[in-house]
C-alpha cells in the first residue's frame, strides 16, 4: 500500500511536469495548427536561464529557495520572450505552410541544442535545489518526495490559470473560437494574428517554467533535456486531444502514472514502452485523438 | 458615402475584373459589378459558378486579383480583419457559428461590452436572448442563422455580404430570415447570395447573375424574376418551382 501511494504521488508529480511541458504545445497547436518542435528549445531556454540566475546572477549567500523563486520568474519571462520572437520572426511568415513550419521548428530545435552545447558544454550542470524539496514527507507510512508536491501544485495552478484565461477573458474567448474556426474569427474582424503571438508567448512561458522544474526534478540542466521532455509532451498532447487543455491534463497524469507503475511492477525501462503502447492504443481506438477542442 | 459626378450616391462596392484561381482552376474570370448604396443586390447563379468565391474574394478570404472599391476606397490589398473592421460584414454559407461557445459568447466575441445586451439583438432576435446560455452548436439551423446575423450586426457596417442565409431552412424559418433581412436592408446595403427566387423577388432590388465565373446578367430583380424564360435560361429554375420566402 505504501509502495502504491509512493508510485501514485511520484507518477502524478511526473505527470504534472508533463502537463507543464504539454500545455503550451497543446494551446499552440489547438489555435494555430503549428506543430512546434522548437518547444523543447523553449524549455531549454527556461532551464538554462534559471540555472544561470541561481548560480551566477544571484549571490550564493541567498537562500536556495529564494533564488529558485526568482529563477522561476526569469525562466517564465525568458520562455515567453523566446516564444514571442520565434513566432514573430520564424512562424508568422509561414502560416498555413505546415511542412515549412515543421522544418523550421525542427531546425531551431537542433540548432538550439548545438548552440547550448557550444556555449555551456554537453555535460549536465548541477542545479541547486532547496533543501525542503530534496526531503520527503511521511504520509500513511510512505515517504513521499516533497518536490513532487511542488510540481503538482504548480501544474494545478497553471491549469486553473489557463482555464480562467480561456473562460473568463476576451482573449480566451478568441482562442476558443479560433480553435474551432480560425478563418471565421478573422472574418469577424478579430486580429487573430495578434492572438497567435500572445498564445505562442504563453506557451513559451509555460515551457520555460517546465524546463526549470524538470531540471529541479533531475537535479541538472543539460542541452538535451528539453528534447527528451518534448517527446513525452507530444505523446500527452496526442493522447489528450490536440488543443484540449483538460484532455492534456488527464493524459499527462495518465502517462506519468503508467510510466511509474510499469517501471515498478514490470521492469525498469518498461515504463517508456508502456507509454508508447498507450499512445498506439489511443490512436487505434480513437483516431480522432489528433483533433480536439479547447476546454 | 462616395458620390458620382452628378451628386447621386455612388456604389457602396465596385468589383472590377476580379479573378480567383485555386491551383489549376480559374474560378472567377474577370467578374465586374457594382452594389448599390441602398437595398439588396442579389448575386445569383447555378451551383458552382463562383458566387461564394466572389464573396470570399471581396473579403480577402480567397486569393484574388483585380480591383475592389468599398465606398470609393481600394481594399484589394487590405487584410480580412481590416476590411471587416472598415465596415464590411460577412455571414458565411452554413452559418459557421462557434458551436462550442454559447450564444452569448458568440456575440461577445464581436462586441465584448454589449454582446447579447445590444439593442439590435433584442429588436431583431429576441429568441436569442432567451437562449443566451445555450451552446450555439445545439441550436436549430434557423437559430444558428440568427446568431450569425446578430453577430455581424453588432459591428457598425456599411455593407453586408450574406451567403445563402436560407439554405436548408424550413419554409417558416425562411420567412423569418427574410423578414430580418428586409429589416436590416432598410439601413444597410446587402450583397446577397441566394438560390431562393421568391426571397430574391421579395427583398432584392438588383441582381447580378454569374455563370462559369463570369457575369452574364445585371439588372433589376423584379424584371428578371418576372421573366420566366430568362430566369430559366440563366438559373435553370423559374418561380413556379420555388418555395416560400
Amino acid at each position: 500500500m505504501t509502495d502504491l501511494l509512493l508510485l501514485v504521488v511520484t507518477g502524478v508529480g511526473l505527470g504534472a511536469l508533463y502537463f507543464l511541458a504539454a500545455s503550451g504545445l497543446s494551446l499552440i497547436y489547438g489555435l494555430m495548427g503549428v506543430l512546434n518542435f522548437a518547444h523543447g528549445a523553449f524549455m531549454m531556454a527556461g532551464s538554462y536561464a534559471g540555472w544561470w540566475t541561481m548560480t551566477s546572477l544571484l549571490p550564493a549567500s541567498m537562500p536556495v529557495a529564494a533564488r529558485l523563486g526568482i529563477a522561476v520568474v526569469v525562466a517564465i519571462v525568458v520562455g515567453a520572450v523566446v516564444g514571442l520572437l520565434v513566432e514573430v520572426v520564424l512562424i508568422r511568415p509561414l502560416y498555413r505552410r505546415h511542412i515549412q513550419q515543421v522544418l523550421v521548428t525542427v531546425g531551431l530545435a537542433l540548432a538550439s541544442v548545438a548552440a547550448a552545447q557550444g556555449i555551456w558544454g554537453a555535460d549536465p550542470k548541477p542545479l541547486p535545489k532547496p533543501e525542503w524539496m530534496s526531503q520527503t514527507t511521511q504520509l500513511l507510512g510512505a515517504r513521499l518526495p516533497n518536490d513532487r508536491f511542488v510540481f503538482i501544485l504548480v501544474a494545478l495552478a497553471l491549469y486553473l490559470g489557463l482555464l480562467a484565461l480561456l473562460h473568463l477573458t476576451q482573449l480566451g474567448l478568441v482562442i476558443r473560437a479560433g480553435v474551432e474556426n480560425r478563418t471565421m474569427v478573422e472574418a469577424l474582424g478579430i486580429n487573430v494574428r495578434r492572438t497567435f503571438t500572445i498564445v505562442f508567448s504563453i506557451g513559451g512561458a509555460a515551457a520555460g517554467l517546465a524546463g526549470l522544474l524538470y531540471s529541479q526534478y533531475s537535479g541538472t540542466v543539460s542541452p538535451a533535456q528539453g528534447g527528451s521532455l518534448l517527446i513525452y509532451a507530444f505523446i500527452v498532447v496526442v493522447i489528450g486531444g490536440m488543443g484540449s487543455l483538460t484532455g492534456t491534463a488527464v493524459a499527462a497524469v495518465t502517462v506519468g502514472l503508467v510510466q511509474q507503475l510499469a517501471n515498478y511492477y514490470a521492469a525498469s525501462g518498461v515504463g517508456d514502452l508502456s507509454v508508447v503502447l498507450l499512445l498506439a492504443l489511443v490512436l487505434l481506438l480513437r483516431p480522432s485523438a489528433m483533433k480536439g477542442a479547447m476546454a | 458615402m462616395n458620390e458620382t459626378d452628378t451628386g447621386t450616391p455612388g456604389p457602396i462596392l465596385t468589383v472590377e475584373d476580379l479573378h480567383v484561381r485555386y491551383g489549376g482552376s480559374h474560378i472567377l474570370q474577370g467578374v465586374s459589378f457594382d452594389v448599390a448604396p441602398k437595398g439588396v443586390t442579389a448575386l445569383l447563379g447555378r451551383n458552382g459558378v463562383g458566387k461564394t468565391t466572389t464573396l470570399k474574394a471581396i473579403l480577402g478570404l480567397a486569393p484574388r486579383t483585380g480591383r475592389i472599391l468599398a465606398a470609393g476606397t481600394e481594399i484589394q490589398k487590405h487584410s480580412t480583419t481590416r476590411i471587416v473592421r472598415d465596415g464590411i460584414g460577412y455571414v458565411p454559407e452554413d452559418r459557421e457559428v462557434f458551436g462550442g461557445l454559447t450564444v452569448e459568447e458568440n456575440l461577445r466575441l464581436v462586441d465584448r461590452e454589449r454582446g447579447i445586451e445590444a439593442p439590435v439583438v433584442d429588436r431583431l432576435f429576441p429568441d436569442l436572448v432567451a437562449r443566451r446560455n445555450q451552446r450555439a452548436g445545439t441550436l436549430s439551423g434557423g437559430q444558428q442563422q440568427m446568431v450569425a446575423l446578430a453577430r455581424v450586426l453588432l459591428r457598425p457596417t456599411t455593407l453586408l455580404l450574406i451567403d445563402e442565409p436560407t439554405k436548408g431552412l424550413a419554409p417558416k424559418l425562411v420567412t423569418e430570415v427574410a423578414d430580418v433581412l428586409a429589416e436590416v436592408a432598410r439601413s444597410t446595403p446587402i450583397l446577397l447570395v441566394e438560390q431562393n427566387l421568391p426571397l430574391v423577388r421579395r427583398i432584392a432590388d438588383d441582381v447580378v447573375v454569374l455563370d462559369a465565373g463570369r457575369v452574364v446578367h445585371r439588372g433589376r430583380a423584379a424584371t428578371l424574376v418576372a421573366d420566366a424564360d430568362r430566369t430559366r435560361e440563366l438559373l435553370g429554375v423559374s418561380m413556379r418551382k420555388e418555395g416560400a420566402a
